[in-house]
């Protein structure tokens, strides 16, 4: 077996005095669709923003294809290939769709200022190329109608489908998606899982995600990660999972001491 | 061939308004229209910082005093060739006090640009305060008294037609405002420029999507210190004499109600707003008599800034241009 | 010897000085994240409080600590009054508008201020009254100790005393210290944030108040832009000390005030100005959040 995409190696997390992670590993393979999944406050944001650059992990490192990206910064890793989305919504509110995602291009943008000032043709060019790319992704989403509207006017399941269309045309090989379908209704839901397992194939993505419907995390991951108090308590195929006695204790709150 | 027309015909229109200007009006009236394009590059390069990326200065009067110390400093020191050679001189030294500024601000950029909000502001507005602090000390630069007589712009004999020095100096400011309109106008159009707006929108979100915000804010400063620098290369032209004096908070904070009265990251609101800065003081100045000779002038902005933002926080014009309205929904969340 | 004594005595009045205002700055910080940018007009305005109130009064013809004493009470009432205004007409309205928007609006307000007093008082400084007689008390080691010091460092110990016993003696400390740390928190707890806000506001500027009248005492001269200069150094004595940290505050005013009046006797008075900016800038890039500060995290 080759090395995993992405290998967490005893990773802790130290704010203060609190231990939000501790000695978290866990891998994933290129091409998986993996899940990580615990009650709230378990540490699974805090582990996203550790992969992402956004912490530095206190103790431990983070490596992706092999290379130690844990001490990058966020927009390094980013070009590395690792991208994610936000639980909370971060989109540029105050800009258009379009632009929305245009930004999350800029890492691959070949012409320069003077192109730009020039307004010469491998400027032109190079932002049509682009603009097409964007719109060809919005397609893929369902949001092509709406390019020109303000980013923050649209519902909110949208805004959290602008967010995956817009962490996609970073072109990354790995992206972290933090609760992808917070707040949408089931069939919202389920129609959103069609569309993660269709863009992970058409972008031969590896996709892991956070998320609280238990049904559905089971239902479409192929591994899932259990986190408990900042600790991974199980690990394993969806089966595993429903009958592990740790995770259902962990979930039930029974005898739910922190003495790990 | 259309390259060198348009703007060739564009100074000829230009110049024969000038011309017209110069015959209608005195001297205090054209000052007054060329300090209009020297607030407006101010605005709008300030714009470019606080409105568009989202980092608000307090600092610009220090970028402004760089430049026009920088072209006093030059324009003094070496004569200013005669005829029509003197019109690249003089675009050259600008360019150099601008090219100068831009360093200033790259090095005031790259410590300060690591803090937020309120207390960016404060550092810049140290920033500013510590380069006017340097100028009143140093004796080179004429220390407290500044530099006087500075060349203005030249006549120019066009054999028998002689273009007047307020045509000239016209022509220069209208050629830097189009300038810097256009840089800024042309960046935000571009990759580069939406880095910008997206360090203003959220920065860990840009972050995320790979965006060097670090490096942005440098590039929004440096480029936003570049056209200050220009500025202030106009300001000593026109006004012949600079002193530390000249560049106080007080012009910082011209350019930020520009800024904040014409909405931030709005090209045309600036210029609007830039327009009301230069032409209120001079309606205001003959209320002196009234006011026992204090200044109507910052009760009003400041009145102005307090209510703008309590009443409409986006400013005359929002994000938005005169000429278009972008955006179907416009909901004011901000 | 006796050199460096007098000038540490005058740092330190200098210091204790801009400590009080300092704390204004520190403890709206501390409850409301905001600079308030007009602080140091309330200062100002506390001078020229104090001064009316002298002259309508005829106090400085009857020097003494009786004088003094009528002289802060009405100009910390005053103060409190004006700082209140403030906070009700120009910062409410934005309690809950992105931060920029305030700090505008903290600056207009500042501006208004300052004109407003030039039109209203005069650009012209004015003579402070004498409150308290200029005489020498006694000596240390040589050096003669002044009536105006001794009553600076009085006035501003037993303001930052009795400072110290509101906030962590009295259940309006209390509440203040648990708006601080957690203001939606506090306000669930069924604490009357509005209120807590109100009595920041009255003493911050009370004390600012009493501030200027220890520099009215001290320098002899106030006009309507001494606060300008002087807000700022106490700013930055807040942001040396770590923003929203009383003992900071504090801290951070007398070692400024001390390193400022020996950078005017052995180095240049032309600098002076200059020094609390470079103090300024370089906490902020090496340990922003000041000496007693603590670092926050910004949630994801």
């Amino acid at each position: 077996m080759s090395a995993p995409l992405l290998d967490v190696r005893n990773v802790t997390m130290q704010f203060g005095g609190l231990k939000a992670v501790e000695g978290l590993s866990f891998q994933v393979q290129k091409g998986q669709l993996a899940g990580l999944i615990g009650p709230n406050g378990a540490g699974k944001t805090t582990v996203f923003n550790m992969l992402t650059g956004v912490y530095t992990p206190t103790l431990g490192e983070v490596a992706f294809e092999s290379k130690k990206v844990s001490g990058l910064k966020p927009y390094e890793i980013s070009s590395h290939g690792l991208t994610r989305t936000f639980q909370n919504i971060r989109l540029f509110k105050d800009l258009t769709v379009l632009e929305n995602v245009l930004i999350a291009n800029h890492q691959h943008v070949k012409y320069s200022w003077m192109d730009a000032l020039l307004l010469n043709d491998s400027f032109q060019k190079e932002e049509k190329q682009i603009t097409d790319k964007a719109k060809e992704i919005l397609h893929i989403f369902g949001l092509s109608n709406k390019i020109d509207e303000r980013s923050a006017n649209l519902p909110y399941g949208e805004q959290r489908k602008l967010e995956i269309v817009r962490a996609l045309m970073t072109e990354p090989k790995m992206i972290l998606l933090d609760e992808p379908a917070a707040g949408m209704n089931h069939s919202e839901t389920h129609s959103l899982m069609e569309l993660i397992a269709k863009i992970r194939k058409e972008f031969n993505l590896t996709v892991l995600l956070i998320e609280h419907d238990m049904k559905l995390v089971m239902g479409i991951c192929e591994q899932i990660f259990v986190l408990d108090h900042g600790v991974k308590i199980e690990e394993g195929a969806p089966e595993k999972i429903k009958s592990s006695k740790k995770v259902i204790e962990a979930y039930l709150g029974v005898d739910a001491d922190e003495s790990h | 061939m259309r390259a060198i027309k348009t703007p060739l015909i564009a100074a000829l229109g230009i110049l024969i308004v000038a011309s017209a200007i110069g015959l209608l009006t005195n001297s205090y009236i054209q000052l007054i229209i060329l300090f209009l394009f020297v607030n407006s590059i101010m605005g709008m390069s300030l714009n470019l910082v606080n409105g568009y990326t989202g980092q608000f200065s307090l600092g610009h009067a220090g970028f402004v005093a760089v430049g026009a110390y920088v072209t006093a400093a030059i324009t003094t020191k070496f004569p200013v060739p005669a005829g029509l050679i003197a019109l690249p001189y003089f675009i050259a030294v600008s360019l150099g006090a601008g090219v100068i500024a831009g360093a200033f601000g790259y090095f005031v950029g790259l410590p300060s640009l690591r803090l937020k909000g309120d207390y960016l502001a404060i550092v810049t507005l140290g920033f500013g305060e510590i380069i006017r602090v340097s100028l009143n000390n140093m004796s080179y630069f004429g220390g407290a008294l500044g530099i006087s007589s500075i060349p203005s712009m030249p006549e120019i004999d066009l054999g028998g037609y002689v273009i007047s020095t307020f045509a000239t100096s016209l022509i220069f400011a209208i050629f830097w405002s189009i300038i810097c309109f256009f840089v800024i106008w042309r960046l935000l159009k571009s990759s580069h420029g939406r880095c910008f707006l997206s360090v203003r929108e959220d920065e860990i979100a840009a972050e995320a999507m790979g965006i060097n915000t670090t490096k942005a804010k440098i590039q929004a400063f440096v480029v936003s210190s570049f056209f200050a620098g220009i500025a202030g290369a106009l300001y000593a032209h026109f006004t012949n004499y600079v002193s530390p004096a000249s560049f106080t908070f007080l012009m910082s904070i011209d350019a930020v109600i520009m800024v904040v009265l014409g909405g931030m990251g709005s090209m045309t609101g600036v210029l609007t707003s830039a327009f009301i800065i230069t032409v209120l003081p001079e309606i205001l100045r003959s209320l002196k008599d009234y006011t026992g000779g204090v200044d109507l002038r910052m009760i009003i902005y400041s009145l102005a800034l307090i209510l703008i933002m309590i009443l409409r926080p986006q400013g005359l014009f929002g994000d938005k241009e005169i000429t278009t309205i972008r955006r179907k929904n416009v909901s004011s969340s901000t | 010897m006796e050199e460096l004594l007098q000038h540490l005595i005058n740092g330190l009045s200098l210091g204790s000085i801009y400590a009080l205002i300092a704390l204004g700055y520190t403890m709206v910080y501390g409850i409301l994240q905001m600079i308030n940018f007009a602080h140091s007009e309330v200062y100002m305005m506390g001078a020229f409080f104090a001064y009316y109130s002298a002259k309508f009064l005829n106090l400085s013809s009857s020097p003494g600590f009786g004088s003094l004493a009528i002289v802060l009470v009405i100009t910390m009432v005053l103060c409190s009054v004006l700082g209140l205004a403030i906070e009700k007409f120009a910062y409410r309205p934005l309690r809950k508008a992105p931060k920029l928007n305030v700090l505008i609006t903290a600056i207009g307000v500042s501006l208004f201020l300052q004109y407003f007093a030039q039109l209203v008082f005069g650009a012209d400084p004015k003579v402070f009254p004498n409150l308290i007689e200029d005489q020498t008390l006694f000596s240390i080691a040589g050096a003669p100790i002044k009536s105006f010091d001794v009553t600076i460092l009085v006035v501003s110990l037993v303001s930052m005393g009795v400072l110290h016993f509101l906030v962590y003696h009295t259940k309006l400390g209390k509440a203040m210290r648990a708006v601080s740390h957690n203001a939606s928190v506090a306000s669930i707890l069924g604490v009357n944030v509005s209120r807590v806000i109100a009595y920041t506001f009255i003493i911050g500027s009370s004390l600012a108040g009493i501030g200027a009248i220890l520099v009215g005492i001290k320098y002899q001269k106030i006009e309507p832009m001494m606060g300008t200069m002087i807000g700022l150094k106490a700013f930055v004595a807040a942001v040396l000390g770590g923003i929203g940290s009383i003992a900071g505050a504090v801290t951070g005013g007398l070692i400024l005030g001390v390193s400022e009046i020996l950078v005017v006797v052995y180095g240049s008075s032309q600098y002076r100005d200059a020094l609390a900016f470079l103090i300024l800038i370089f906490i902020l890039l090496v340990k922003p959040a000041g000496m007693f500060g603590k670092n926050r995290i910004e949630k994801v």
